[in-house]
């Protein structure tokens, strides 16, 4: 690719839209994924007790659901990625592609 | 920390330090077993079958790209279940399980841990891999910057990390199938050895991944089994399955929370960033997502591998407090001293023969067995690669080598490599090699990570980053571990580390970052303004995938 049609796609609507969109999907979940991860990490560094505390009258303690819900996160944020990226971005996608093809 | 530092061990290759203690201390399995005909008869069953999968890879194994990546021509379902197969392994299956019957909570921390990276993964690596790659990350790396340095140190890295792997992986397994088996250590290394290199060089990576994607198949299956039998042992009341581990165990209710895991948030944040970031630093994992047509189905595989991952650690969750009582409380696996017999590393199969008889026991073992075949085959195709296509068919020949020649070359450095690893493996039989499987993910985390996302994210890159940001990242991992608790203290006996936390990560990805970042500023040479400007194609490839390699077969 030369000079001249980098600048043509780079200044191209649809390919704006698709780095916008693009860029802001995979850097937000990825934000989502490391405050849910590292504040799960920090949580037990600084205060152990609050995971420690049981439900109810149980012997299940409030951090035996926050693993198995955090277990569960990972996959609904790659399946909500996924979706969106199948859905919204792989159009956009095709449309720059033959755009640029044709 | 000390502690941190050997779960990381039992983590990586829950096989390798405790299994090899145990082994040395513990009267039982000191002493030769008797041979488990069931597991033997099994293992034989899935060998023969693997064979078969070989001759049928082999044929559909001609070009580089065959080879390499199976002609870019997997479902994005395989290839998911080769990932997960690659991340479920040996390690994770007895290692975490031993986890949880010991520590509790712990565990589950641990398996949080592997699985959190699998987003990250997916939401910036995956898609722009697949876009610039073809066969090696290095081919990522190396797209807009000089090929000779970047390829040679790309290459360093990833055997760096294979064969450090590899070796941990031969001892576990050496140990392990002692254990299962009642054969030699010298057998099974042997065997191990053997059939990864056959595996890889018949069948390439067709082989190597079906190989993979039916271990996961089987482990899977068994796991959940295993948990079934487990809830309904508790009447499908996880009430009463957390309840009765912790009347059970020793510790009490203190293992239904956080233990002595995550105590120092330092050691902590750079335990976590290893794990995360490690596991996008492996070459093994990394190739997968060359094998697959185009980005959107690299981009699947990875959804599939997470919801596999996360369901079996949801699963072993119930295994490992389920075995708390029914492995725990039973005589009948534990030696004369109270131990558990053949070390806690054996906590998932005692379960298996607590919920599933002989028969399923001599099934667990089977795949327990399988699960280190399919892992070191992988290992050793992504170090033969780097040889072949890295260093010989890029830096020795510049491009100009044919593809047959390519893959002789491959299949030569599977050979050597097969060999290294069963003289490796018998040389550190009598070892202690926990050190090694600390410094694996700490070392993928810090040598190929950093430069890989700075190649594809930041258009200041340049060649002189890249390379002292590698290096450095390498030689700091390996420093810092040596002088941390971990060998400082655990290994070479001294009385306090030189350096203060077992997991160094968090300083030598800093390390890497930094001198990456700092070379590529100072860097004014011709060459590097160059590199700055190719940037741009990069980045409407990446995001694009106009000009990606395309798939040339599909299976």
């Amino acid at each position: 690719m030369n000079d001249t049609k980098l600048e043509l796609i780079l200044q191209h609507p649809d390919f704006q839209q698709l780095i916008d969109k693009k860029t802001r999907l995979s850097w937000s979940l990825s934000a989502v994924m490391l405050v849910i991860y590292y504040g799960f990490i920090l949580l037990l560094a600084f205060s152990p007790g609050t995971l420690a505390r049981p439900i109810s009258d149980g012997a299940i303690t409030i951090g035996i659901p926050v693993g198995v819900a955090i277990i569960l996160l990972t996959f609904v944020l790659t399946g909500i990625y996924v979706r969106i990226a199948n859905r919204d971005l792989d159009p956009l996608n095709e449309k720059v592609l033959r755009g640029f093809m044709a | 920390m000390k502690r941190l530092s050997y779960l990381l061990t039992l983590l990586v290759f829950g096989l390798s330090s405790q299994s090899i203690c145990a082994a040395a201390s513990n009267p039982i399995s000191a002493s030769p077993r008797p041979l488990n005909w069931n597991a033997i008869t099994m293992f034989l069953v899935f060998v023969l079958f693997t064979l078969a999968i070989i001759r049928w890879a082999a044929k559909r194994t001609r070009s580089a790209a065959d080879f390499y990546t199976a002609g870019g021509g997997l479902s994005p379902l395989q290839n998911g279940l080769a990932i997960a197969g690659d991340m479920v392994s040996a390690a994770s299956f007895l290692g975490i399980s031993a986890m949880m019957f010991d520590k509790g909570y712990d565990g589950l921390i641990y398996a949080l841990g592997v699985l959190a990276g699998w987003p990250i993964i997916l939401f910036l690596i995956a898609e722009r891999l697949r876009n610039l790659g073809k066969f090696t990350f290095a081919d990522v790396v190396s797209y807009r910057l000089a090929q000779t340095p970047v390829r040679i140190t790309a290459a360093l890295g990833t055997l760096t990390v294979a064969i450090m792997y590899l070796v941990a992986q031969m001892v576990g397994a050496g140990k392990l199938i002692e254990l299962l088996f009642g054969t030699s250590y010298l057998s099974a290394v042997m065997l191990v050895g053997v059939l990864m290199v056959l595996y890889v060089t018949f069948g390439g990576m067709l082989a190597t991944t079906w190989v993979q994607i039916i271990k996961a198949v089987l482990l899977l299956a068994g796991t959940t089994f295993m948990a079934f039998m487990v809830l309904s042992h508790f009447g499908f009341s996880p009430e009463a399955l957390f309840a009765g581990a912790a009347t059970t165990h020793a510790n009490g209710k203190a293992i239904l929370a956080p233990g002595g895991l995550v105590s120092d948030p330092v050691d902590a944040i750079s335990l976590g960033l290893g794990m995360m970031f490690g596991t996008a630093g492996l070459p093994h994992i990394l190739m997968r997502f060359f094998t697959v047509a185009n980005a959107r189905q690299a981009r699947k595989s990875v959804f599939y591998a997470t919801g596999f991952i996360a369901y079996f650690y949801l699963l072993i969750l119930i295994a490992g407090f389920g075995a708390i009582v029914m492995v725990g409380s039973e005589p009948d696996f534990h030696d004369a001293a109270g131990n558990i017999i053949g070390g806690n590393n054996m906590i998932a199969v005692h379960l298996a023969q607590a919920v599933g008889g002989n028969l399923f026991l001599g099934f667990i073992s089977a795949v327990a067995f399988a699960t280190i075949l399919a892992v070191v085959a992988g290992l050793a195709l992504s170090g033969a690669s780097a040889i072949s296509h890295d260093l010989y068919a890029t830096v020795l020949c510049k491009g100009s080598a044919s593809e047959q020649s390519e893959i002789r070359v491959s299949k030569i450095a599977t050979l050597a490599i097969g060999i290294l690893a069963i003289v490796l493996g018998l040389l550190f039989e009598k070892q202690n090699i926990a050190f090694l499987s600390g410094l694996v993910l700490a070392i993928a985390a810090s040598v190929n990570f950093p430069v890989l996302f700075l190649s594809m994210f930041w258009k200041g890159l340049t060649t002189r980053g890249a390379v002292v940001g590698s290096l450095a990242g390498l030689l700091s991992a390996i420093v810092l571990l040596i002088l941390g608790p971990t060998v400082w203290v655990g290994i070479l006996q001294h009385q306090t580390p030189l350096f203060p936390y077992a997991n160094p990560a968090l300083f030598s990805m800093s390390i890497a970052f930094g001198s990456a970042w700092l070379l590529s500023v100072l860097d004014d040479s011709p060459r590097a303004q160059e590199e700055r400007q190719r940037y741009l194609a990069q980045y409407i490839r990446s995001m694009t995938g106009i000009g990606a390699a395309r798939a040339s077969q599909k299976h």
